[in-house]
């Protein structure tokens, strides 16, 4: 019962993206990267806490044991980026589901609580394990993958390197965001939101609470994983910080932001939340105290998130025009 | 069909539950009344798997399914409806009753599929025949009480259930409501060829439709008979019938 008419949004934004380093300069393809990242991590987050009602505090945990997998993969032992990027997305999925076995034998703050748990412990390991993370120093100097053949292609050609791995992470980006809108639109994902809605009932309907509640949290932690191994590179470094609990905070932050209700939100909360901070630091140096009143305002008059508004809006404006 | 011998269960040394034993037979249409805090709830409980007894069986068409958990003790044919509305409020009245098809039919992990349209034409019927068919795309949460009650009885049918536990069906309707609510449970009943174990306050109710009615009292069986015999029993007309005048 979808409405087919719908304009394609998500081909839209995908043919916008490939065009930024085409039209911007630098700095936009830097920022745009950094977007279409953090995107991938938010919207992957967003399957714990928009569909299945989890409230995840150390979802940094995944996406640093992907930044650090790719990282060292690519670094240490030169192993290709077609092979150090999936390894990203399953060594976080193993380590998801580890975790996630413990945590989800426990509910609400419970639960977060594990989480962040797990995470600041994978943060003192990689903070301390100097031997192979590079400790407090963290990993410098990681290479960009081989891109040299898009030199060949007849549009990209012109362009450098960091604009031609920012064209491969929005086709990655892309691709894991079509999956993910897969798994939320699948029985499977129907299911997730019965969890999130009512756990005890969907007990008494047939539901695996647990089982669908680690299946989830497991497909969070790859998709964090790969969001984690794209960034690494893009950021020519992996450090501790890409796993402390100020992370998996800032990825939350982005989420509410953007609406934990639509598939889309977390996307347009790491939008926002990156071109606002990049605008407003450039002005003044108290941009925490500007975003904890953005967050402030948006918690009391748009709990739905922005993209929640926006929807709110567009239904009110069908409304009067057809009024 | 279902079969509970002397169950117990006790919270902070307070036995809710203190030795209960019942037979509901196929096909019967049986009631569990009792004043408040009689152990009604606690005792569907057990039996669903909610909570585990501390001592006793719960057999299930011969099979023992004591200690289960209730997605398990669902799967196995035993549907139930809650005291208190329990519902997926912030789905539509469709994605409900869907959800709950997707469950029983084991397409739960179902990762690859689309939902959108799935088992619709089943949903559809089962809408149709609790009456709410009209209201398919409403969000649940908004319905009228009514409704909503209604709608957790869809949820319940859509896991084919060969028992169905209703806790206070009725619980907060109107006169008008509950009389529809009661039809609409019979015929249900009788059209699926279902066995029902409910339990509720209205005593109207109870003798209406019950065929056997077993009495709780302070967690334990005080009398057990069809409608006329409990009705009759002494001890029952002092604890709890003589108490509503």
């Amino acid at each position: 019962m979808t409405d087919r008419r719908r304009l394609p949004w998500g081909v839209l934004a995908v043919v916008a993206a490939l065009a930024v380093p085409a039209v911007g300069s630098r700095f936009y393809t830097f920022l745009a990267t950094d977007v279409a990242i953090l995107a991938l991590f938010a919207t992957s987050l967003n399957l714990l806490l928009g569909y299945t009602g989890l409230v995840s505090f150390g979802h940094a945990a995944y996406f640093g044991v992907g930044a650090y997998t790719t990282g060292l993969l690519m670094k240490q032992l030169a192993v290709p980026f077609l092979l150090a990027l999936p390894a990203a997305g399953v060594l976080a999925a193993v380590f998801a589901l580890v975790f996630g076995f413990f945590c989800v034998r426990l509910t609400k703050i419970y639960f977060a609580m594990l989480t962040l748990a797990f995470a600041q412990i994978v943060w003192a390991i990689c903070f301390k394990w100097n031997d192979v993370t590079g400790g407090e120093q963290g990993m410098p100097d990681i290479p960009y993958p081989d891109l040299a053949w898009m030199e060949r292609l007849p549009w990209a050609g012109s362009l450098r390197t960091s604009d031609h791995y920012y064209l491969v992470v929005v086709v990655i980006v892309a691709l894991a965001l079509w999956i993910l809108r897969r798994i939320v639109e699948s029985p499977f994902g129907r299911i997730l939101t019965t969890i999130r809605e009512n756990p005890e009932r969907a007990e008494f309907i047939g539901v695996n609470v647990r089982r669908h509640e680690l299946v989830a949290f497991v497909l969070a932690g790859a998709f964090a994983g790969l969001a984690g191994g794209l960034f690494g590179i893009f950021n020519r470094g992996v450090f501790p910080d890409f796993v402390y609990w100020a992370k998996s905070s800032e990825v939350l932050i982005m989420t509410i932001l953007g609406g934990m209700g639509h598939f889309y939100g977390p996307a347009v909360g790491a939008l926002v939340l990156l071109v606002l901070n990049q605008q407003i630091t450039s002005y003044t140096e108290y941009w925490p105290f500007v975003l904890g009143t953005i967050l402030i305002v948006l918690l009391f008059v748009f709990p739905g998130g922005i993209v929640g508004a926006l929807a709110v809006g567009a239904r009110r404006l069908r409304r009067s025009a057809r009024a | 069909m279902l079969d509970v011998r002397e169950v117990r269960k006790a919270f902070d040394g307070f036995a809710a539950v203190g030795g209960v034993s019942l037979r509901v037979d196929r096909g019967q249409i049986a009631a569990i009344i009792g004043p408040n805090g009689a152990g009604k709830t606690t005792l569907f409980n057990l039996i669903t798997g909610h909570v585990r007894p501390d001592a006793g069986r719960v057999v299930l068409n011969g099979r023992d399914v004591t200690g289960l958990s209730p997605h398990d003790v669902c799967r196995l044919g035993m549907g139930r409806s809650f005291q208190r509305t329990n519902i997926f409020p912030r789905l539509t009245v469709f994605d409900n009753v869907q959800a709950a098809l997707i469950a029983h039919r084991r397409r739960g992990f179902d990762l690859l599929g689309r939902v959108g349209a799935l088992y619709r034409d089943d949903t559809l019927a089962i809408l149709q025949s609790i009456g709410l068919a009209e209201k398919a795309g409403d969000v649940s949460g908004v319905l009228s009480h009514g409704n909503q009650k209604q709608l957790e009885l869809g949820i319940v049918l859509a896991s084919e259930p060969d028992l169905l536990l209703l806790d206070e069906p009725t619980a907060g309707m109107s006169a008008t409501e509950t009389r529809e609510t009661i039809q609409l449970i019979a015929r249900l009943t009788r059209e699926r060829g279902l066995t029902l174990l409910f339990t509720e306050h209205d005593m109207e109710v109870v003798f209406s439709i019950a065929q056997r009615i077993t009495v709780l009292h302070q967690g334990r069986v005080i009398a057990e008979g069809a409608p006329a015999e409990v009705r009759s029993d002494p001890e029952v007309r002092r604890v709890y019938l003589g108490e509503r005048r």
